[in-house]
């Protein structure tokens, strides 16, 4: 059965920049507490853009970086917490406005892994004959779900989208993305949400901070091996982007001393469903991971759900 | 296992997790105030002392634990 790869990537992320500095004008904090919490230094926030405008811009990048065209396209998959619009979705109005006729168009919503599912659905997509190229995109606005006077949660987001375009592969080549694990601690999922009208982002930081970092290392290994590659020969980690301590605690119980660890989180704070092919996107246009190397992403947080699968860097 | 032996194992984490003097280890010294453990850093002190100690610390007691003293008696009685 074939499978599917990623041809390319893109990410959009707005023009304005926000700085530590900035949010202690607003609220009671400082660089410095930032910095040791959560590693923060700048996030992007936008002003007019909407999820699905940052979304079309990441996704039109990809797809003008894949080589194939519009006309190739037969499947849209935007994984969002933060779209406003209910319907059309956020993956139909990407596709009309880059000129996809007449995609399978859906959006899904799982919060901060929701890339990992999005990608896993495209990919199981075209396994199954449902599709031959497809579009996943992450993109949030974040900024329209927090609450800009609670100061233990406006310091972490930011507005951001990724991209990637998948193609089936040919009979005979080693498929590109890798079986996915996926699931969900649902009795908990009340320690991160963004619920009720007007909904704001609320989190229990240290039960959140407690599952990350001893939950979600042995299923990133499970990941690697459902994938048949040793944890030794990964050579970029990519996981969700949400807390440096976080990534460093996951990354002390994984044995990958040859990945780089993508920390975009620095430079864009948490971008939820965008913070994965938005730090993927970024290692490969820096050309930090040559083409081909497996790459072990992990998305993680509201809910509480997590995917993950290895893939080959485009 | 005694008051001072927990005592001394919690010393041992709190230098590996947060980087704590063992010398200052004491009773009566609250984890936030006194030896600068930060709320994430009281996360990672309680798992690595359930897994030493063989005990349970559920979210809703982490709270609950401001000094040395208060983690010590929560390990002598559940552990």
């Amino acid at each position: 059965m074939a499978g599917s790869r990623i041809v390319s990537l893109g990410h959009y992320q707005p023009s304005r920049l926000v700085t530590n500095d900035d949010l202690a004008a607003i609220v009671d904090t400082n660089d410095e507490w930032i910095r040791d919490r959560v590693g923060i230094a700048t996030r992007r926030v936008a002003d007019t853009e909407s999820v699905a405008d940052m979304a079309t811009s990441a996704a039109g990048k990809a797809l003008a970086a894949s080589g194939l065209t519009a006309a190739d396209i037969d499947m849209v998959v935007v994984a969002t917490c933060s779209a406003i619009d209910r319907c059309p979705n956020t993956a139909a109005r990407v596709a009309h406005r880059l000129g996809i006729a007449a995609p399978a168009a859906m959006d899904v919503n799982t919060a901060c892994s929701g890339f990992s599912y999005a990608l896993a659905t495209a990919d199981h997509a075209i396994r199954a004959g449902s599709s031959r190229n497809a579009i996943v995109i992450g993109s949030e606005k974040l900024s329209d779900v927090t609450d800009w006077t609670d100061r233990s949660t406006c310091v972490l987001f930011g507005d951001a989208a990724g991209a990637a375009v998948l193609t089936a592969t040919a009979d005979g080549e080693e498929p590109g993305i890798g079986p996915v694990v996926w699931g969900s601690a649902p009795d908990r999922g009340d320690v991160l949400k963004i619920e009720g009208w007007r909904p704001y982002i609320y989190q229990e930081g240290q039960a959140v901070f407690r599952w990350a970092t001893t939950a979600l290392a042995p299923l990133a290994l499970q990941a690697c091996e459902r994938a048949g590659v040793a944890s030794t020969d990964i050579a970029a980690f990519v996981p969700h982007q949400a807390n440096t301590r976080i990534i460093d605690g996951i990354v002390k119980r994984l044995n990958i001393p040859n990945a780089v660890i993508a920390k975009d989180i620095v430079e864009s704070g948490n971008t939820s469903a965008a913070s994965v092919p938005l730090a993927l996107s970024k290692l490969v246009e820096r050309r930090e991971v040559p083409s081909g190397a497996p790459v072990l992403l992990f998305g993680f947080g509201g809910g509480l759900t997590y995917a993950g699968q290895v893939v080959r860097c485009p | 296992m005694t008051r001072d032996e927990i005592i001394a194992g919690l010393a041992e984490i709190l230098e590996e997790v947060a980087g704590v003097n063992p010398d200052d280890v004491a009773e009566e010294k609250s984890f936030t105030d006194d030896l600068d453990v930060d709320s994430l850093s009281m996360v990672e002190v309680v798992v690595a002392a359930e897994e030493k100690f063989d005990v349970k610390i559920p979210d809703n007691e982490v709270q609950n634990l401001k000094t040395v003293g208060d983690a010590v008696s929560y390990i002598e009685s559940n552990a």
